[in-house]
């Protein structure tokens, strides 16, 4: 909203400056956005007549004037193509700083002759973007006069950000009340006197449903002439912004910028009997003074005469009953429209009018009639004329209603001691009717125009308000304990746990979209109906991802695109199973691309593969502290990884993740290079530690460990960990640990098998062992692997 | 007698460890010439056997000590000749293992729960597909509200119920939830992840935002008040901060208040502090009555507040990140470079929040 600091003072009786206006309005809830004082900056520029434009001696594109300034003649040279001798234009001397640029402008020598100034473009003053030519003014221009009151740029404006509870301050008139309000002036009285009907209407009204438009006065006026609004009107509307029209039109909008009441004016003599506010019929269309032809429905309410709808109430009127210069009878509209009505309309149709703007957040109910006498006498006074009777359906709705504000309240709501009085003092200057109770409560009626007031909260806002949030003691939060207590829940300290795992591991966390393409979503086993978004920003964002994997791998691409192949990224965030909230699922996703280890002097550079991500995996469960011994790991992949080179990991009947080589069709969907290994698990589904902070007692053998390795062949395809379990079975008090050190196919072994050789630790407990124990515990182990598995010990 | 003074300095002269044993065989080897002697002595007078005998001792502790002597000497040049030859090049570089990055919104959320963790706040989550009543009607934000239109919401399909579901736009439905499910006193904070369907130069379709809300039977704006500028004070590290309340509108809070911190703009360069300028960072205020109703809260007895703040716009400001969408770009070297250490882990007590 904006307005001028001289319109705001047809308003408010104030001394005060500017700056005191503008931070009591920011004060006050109306955050000042703007503040735009042309006139301080254009001081220096004056209106100057080219006396003289002869070419430069030493440059074809230059001109030397001579510039009259109504003081002296100035030589200014100048390049622009349109200067010409005997034209008017903006002149600027020598020491003036040029809105613009900010630079200084100096006198100087261009190509041998002298310049002491200059002649200015819309551009360099900061008023338009055309800096090809200089400003060409009208002849009637007085030279010497200031720029800025020749253009009326004079007045300063401000740009008010008025929060759409207070519609009352969409006009104004609502500003300046709530400063005078808060102390900073007097509220001048509004001069609302009936202008005297002098003829019946010959133009009826009336209203089919009272919900749409409770309230609709109408006004004739004949013998009226348009045409261009007086100076003062029409630079008002310049000045906030608007297209001066005709006297007709810009009254209106006067009305609604001044005093927050929307009017409309139909040109009588295009009306055809009387006007019925009801709902438009399946059919009908309306072309709107913007030029746009509007489709129609049952929703909507329209004002129609016999022939045809004619406006849409509160939205925007029609062209074919607009006024234009031939107008010389209008029926003025002042009426009441359903808000919640008026925004569908317009959000329907598209129509983002000022008139709506106002509808959709409640008007004063009771200044229409206030608001139609006003218009009438701005209107008789510019176009001259005379006014009917009012007319008038359907009737003011009841908006009084009363709140009790406790004494106490101010306190302990808005954390401001405020004696009774002085809320009484507050909440009267803002126009509320107010009655004391001995006991200090007040009862406050809220003025018609505050329809945001519904409740004591409301009463506490406006007395805190006007005195100031700045007067609000800051008080800090009581502590409910001595002691900080942990914020996170085991769950949210678990995730913690894992980002900062993975992180370590060298993966680089990056935060991904939680929607995907469907064709992404497809590839990973998602893209359900439900889970796709009505109105999703692009075609590539419209679906709620079932994994984080092709965030990742897009990532990666990108990454990649710019050069840098060898990426370890992760993430931790939601997926999404269905739309409920258990539906979403918390997951730490990795993906590797290209070389795990760059080539360097020490270590040959090896491409990533599905052991690396592997060990990522377990590592993000181990962080969350779940025992990673007991993770199986089947070669069952989900569809998106290789078949062959992938894993689930489960415990027992639950999934935990999967890891591997992502599937080389699925590489080839997504435009993304191999080698790619990625893996994703799911935290909600690892169980919790068992709680308890005691740890078992750690018995802490004074005997050395054994170590004694064996190699198998064994089956190709047998999986190592079949051989592990096997070993593991021996004896689980004597042996700590088994590492499997190598495998190995090839020279010395058949075709269809390999050896695996692993590392068995032994810890005695109560003694040494001796030669034939360890021997025997050694037979124990190669009979149970061939057992178990088939394998030979490889000789 | 044997001149042993020839044997010790033959033994200082000896070069290697072999010269060295041949010597000591010589002289006190069985056959050596000093055993010898030592063995004739036998055959002297008692007193020529005393003289005699002490010489030889004498003698004996000299080569002895010599060869005791030269033995170290040789283990030391032999231990020099050795490093001489095990020089490496020190200067040859190694990569570290790569270290890993803490992305600029985990680490911002972390310190946002560092800080209100000391007041005593928990951490709060709900779902990010909600339904419209959560988002918008429990929140006084009936369907044909303005405040809807701002919101710019993604919608999903309807469920089977007819329940309409959007993304939340907001993190305040958790609010909702969190009262529904949890008698007062609450003091809680949600940070995550909200949606709107705008995307330009400031804007990306997904953002994080962090709602808190307090509610109990006493607290006023001057405990909002309090709150918050220790809040602000503590997350960008400046004590003497410049913080300001002012009126503002939201349909969930009443009063409502926009916080906004001191800020300078001078020379073009935005700068947090004592500036005499102002800068918008979250919007907040007294939980409306109405919400606390939708939620089964008797606003006769308790009352409390509640804000709302983006974490891009305080992570941007605080670090000097100049793009909202990069943060979602996972461009490596964008995420190196503004990204956190694995270990930094904020902390009040430990120290500065980075």
């Amino acid at each position: 909203m904006k307005t001028t600091l001289s319109w705001l003072k047809t308003h408010l009786e104030t001394e005060a400056a500017l700056g005191a206006i503008v931070d009591r309005l920011v004060m006050l809830g109306h955050d000042v956005e703007g503040v735009e004082n042309r006139a301080e900056a254009l001081g220096p520029f004056t209106v100057a007549s080219v006396v003289s434009a002869e070419r430069h001696p030493n440059a074809d594109r230059l001109k030397v004037c001579l510039v009259d300034t109504g003081k002296t003649q100035v030589q200014v040279v100048c390049g622009a193509p349109n200067a010409h001798a005997g034209m008017k234009g903006v002149f600027a001397p020598a020491g003036t700083v040029i809105p613009r640029t900010g630079s200084l402008l100096r006198e100087t020598v261009i190509r041998g002759v002298a310049s002491r100034g200059m002649l200015c473009s819309a551009y360099e003053l900061g008023l338009g973007e055309d800096r090809e030519g200089i400003i060409e003014l009208p002849e009637d221009a007085p030279v010497g006069m200031p720029y800025a009151s020749y253009a009326r740029l004079g007045d300063t404006v401000l740009d008010i950000k008025v929060t759409p509870n207070r519609a009352d301050c969409l006009g104004v008139r609502g500003i300046a009340r709530d400063l005078a309000a808060s102390g900073l002036g007097c509220l001048k009285p509004l001069d609302a006197t009936p202008v005297q009907g002098c003829f019946r209407s010959p133009i009826g009204i009336h209203i089919e449903d009272h919900s749409a438009c409770p309230l609709f006065l109408g006004r004739h006026l004949r013998g009226v002439r348009n045409g261009p609004s007086p100076d003062w009107l029409r630079s008002r509307l310049e000045a906030i912004g608007l297209r001066p029209i005709s006297a007709l039109v810009d009254s209106t909008n006067f009305l609604t910028f001044d005093l927050n009441r929307p009017l409309h004016v139909f040109d009588a003599g295009r009306l055809t009997g009387d006007l019925t506010v009801r709902f438009a019929r399946p059919g009908e269309t309306l072309l709107a003074l913007n030029g746009q032809e509007y489709a129609l429905d049952t929703e909507m309410t329209a004002i129609a005469d016999k022939a045809a709808v004619r406006s849409l109430g509160g939205v925007i009127g029609g062209e074919a009953t607009g006024c234009t210069e031939a107008t010389t009878e209008v029926f003025i509209e002042a009426a009441l429209f359903d808000p919640v009505r008026t925004a569908a309309t317009g959000r329907k149709l598209n129509v983002a009018s000022d008139a709506r703007y106002r509808f959709e957040r409640g008007l004063d109910p009771a200044f229409v009639a206030d608001g139609i006498e006003i218009a009438t006498r701005l209107m008789l006074d510019l176009c001259g004329g005379e006014a009917s009777e009012i007319v008038t359906a359907g009737a003011v709705p009841n908006w009084r209603r009363r709140y009790v504000l406790r004494p106490e309240r101010p306190a302990t709501l808005g954390g401001l001691e405020m004696p009774p009085e002085k809320s009484a003092a507050i909440l009267t200057a803002l126009g509320f009717a107010v009655e004391s109770q001995p006991d200090g409560q007040l009862i406050a009626e809220p003025p018609s125009w505050r329809g945001d007031i519904l409740g004591e909260a409301d009463l506490v806002e406006e007395v805190v308000r006007v005195k100031g949030y700045d007067q609000i003691p800051a008080v800090s939060l009581p502590r409910e304990t001595a002691l900080s207590r942990p914020s996170l829940t085991p769950a949210q300290r678990r995730a913690e746990l894992v980002r900062r795992t993975l992180a370590a591991r060298g993966l680089v966390e990056a935060v991904t979209f939680s929607f995907i393409s469907t064709r992404e979503a497809e590839l990973f086993g998602g893209a359900k109906p439900e889970l796709r978004l009505v109105n999703p920003i692009s075609a590539d964002l419209d679906a709620m991802r079932p994994s984080l994997l092709p965030g990742l791998v897009s990532a990666a691409r990108r990454n990649a695109d710019r050069g840098f192949p060898d990426t370890a990224l992760f993430e931790l965030g939601p997926l999404y199973r269905d739309d409920t909230p258990a539906g979403q699922a918390l997951a730490a996703a990795g993906l590797r691309a290209g070389h795990i280890v760059p080539k360097q002097w020490r270590k040959k550079g090896r491409e990533v593969d599905l052991y690396d991500v592997k060990v990522d995996a377990l590592a993000a469960l181990a962080a969350m502290g779940a025992s990673v011994e007991s993770v199986q790991i089947s070669a069952d992949p989900p569809a998106w990884y290789h078949p062959g080179r992938a894993g689930t990991l489960r415990l027992g009947p639950k999934v935990l993740g999967a890891f591997g080589e992502l599937h080389p069709a699925v590489i080839d969907a997504l435009d993304a290079r191999s080698p790619l290994a990625g893996f994703e698990v799911f935290l909600d589904v690892v169980p919790e530690p068992r709680s308890g902070r005691a740890k078992p007692p750690v018995h802490l053998s004074v005997f050395q460990p054994i170590e004694r390795d064996f190699a198998f062949v064994v089956d190709d395809d047998l999986p190592a960990e079949t051989l592990l379990r096997a070993a593991r079975a021996v004896d689980r008090k004597l042996v700590t640990e088994i590492r499997l050190f190598d495998v190995y196919q090839g020279a010395g072994l058949s075709e269809a098998k390999k050896s695996l050789a692993i590392t068995v630790v032994l810890q005695p407990q109560e003694r040494t062992l001796t030669d034939a124990e360890i021997e025997s515990f050694s037979q124990r182990l190669i009979a149970q692997v061939e057992k178990d598995t088939g394998g030979q010990l490889r000789g | 007698m044997e001149n042993f003074d020839e044997v010790v300095k033959e033994i200082a002269a000896a070069a290697s460890p072999e010269a060295l044993e041949a010597i000591r065989v010589q002289v006190l080897g069985r056959r050596g010439s000093l055993t010898l002697a030592m063995r004739e002595l036998g055959a002297l007078d008692p007193e020529q056997r005393r003289k005699a005998g002490a010489a030889l001792n004498v003698a004996k502790d000299r080569v002895t000590a010599a060869l005791t002597e030269a033995t170290a000497r040789l283990g030391r040049s032999a231990l020099e000749e050795r490093l001489a030859g095990e020089r490496a090049d020190v200067t040859l570089p190694l990569s570290f293992d790569a270290t890993g990055r803490i992305h600029p919104i985990s680490q911002t959320i972390d310190e946002i729960v560092a800080i209100f963790g000391e007041m005593g706040f928990a951490v709060a989550e709900g779902p990010h597909i909600e339904e419209d009543f959560y988002n918008f009607t429990a929140l006084n934000i009936p369907p044909e509200h303005p405040a809807r239109q701002e919101h710019d919401t993604f919608y999903l399909p309807d469920r089977p119920d007819g329940a309409r579901l959007a993304l939340r736009t907001h993190t305040s439905p958790v609010q909702i939830r969190t009262m529904q499910a949890q008698e007062p006193p609450i003091r809680i904070i949600v940070p995550g992840r909200t949606f709107r369907c705008d995307h330009d130069a400031t804007h990306s379709p997904m953002f994080h935002q962090v709602e808190g809300l307090v509610v109990d039977r006493t607290t006023q704006m001057g405990h909002l008040k309090g709150c918050l500028i220790e809040f602000l004070r503590a997350f960008f590290g400046l004590d003497d901060l410049p913080v300001r309340f002012r009126p503002s509108y939201f349909p969930f809070t009443e009063p409502s208040a926009e916080v906004d911190i001191g800020c300078s703009r001078k020379g073009g360069e935005l700068k947090i502090g004592a500036g005499g300028d102002w800068l918008e960072i979250l919007g907040s205020g007294m939980v409306h009555p109405q919400v606390l109703k939708n939620c089964g809260i008797d606003p006769a007895e308790y009352q409390g507040f509640a804000f709302g703040m983006g974490i891009e716009r305080v992570a941007m400001l605080k670090y000097g990140i100049p793009d909202v969408r990069a943060f979602y770009d996972s461009d490596l070297r964008w995420l190196r470079h503004y990204g956190f250490l694995p270990l930094d882990i904020p902390s009040l007590v430990r120290g500065p929040l980075s």
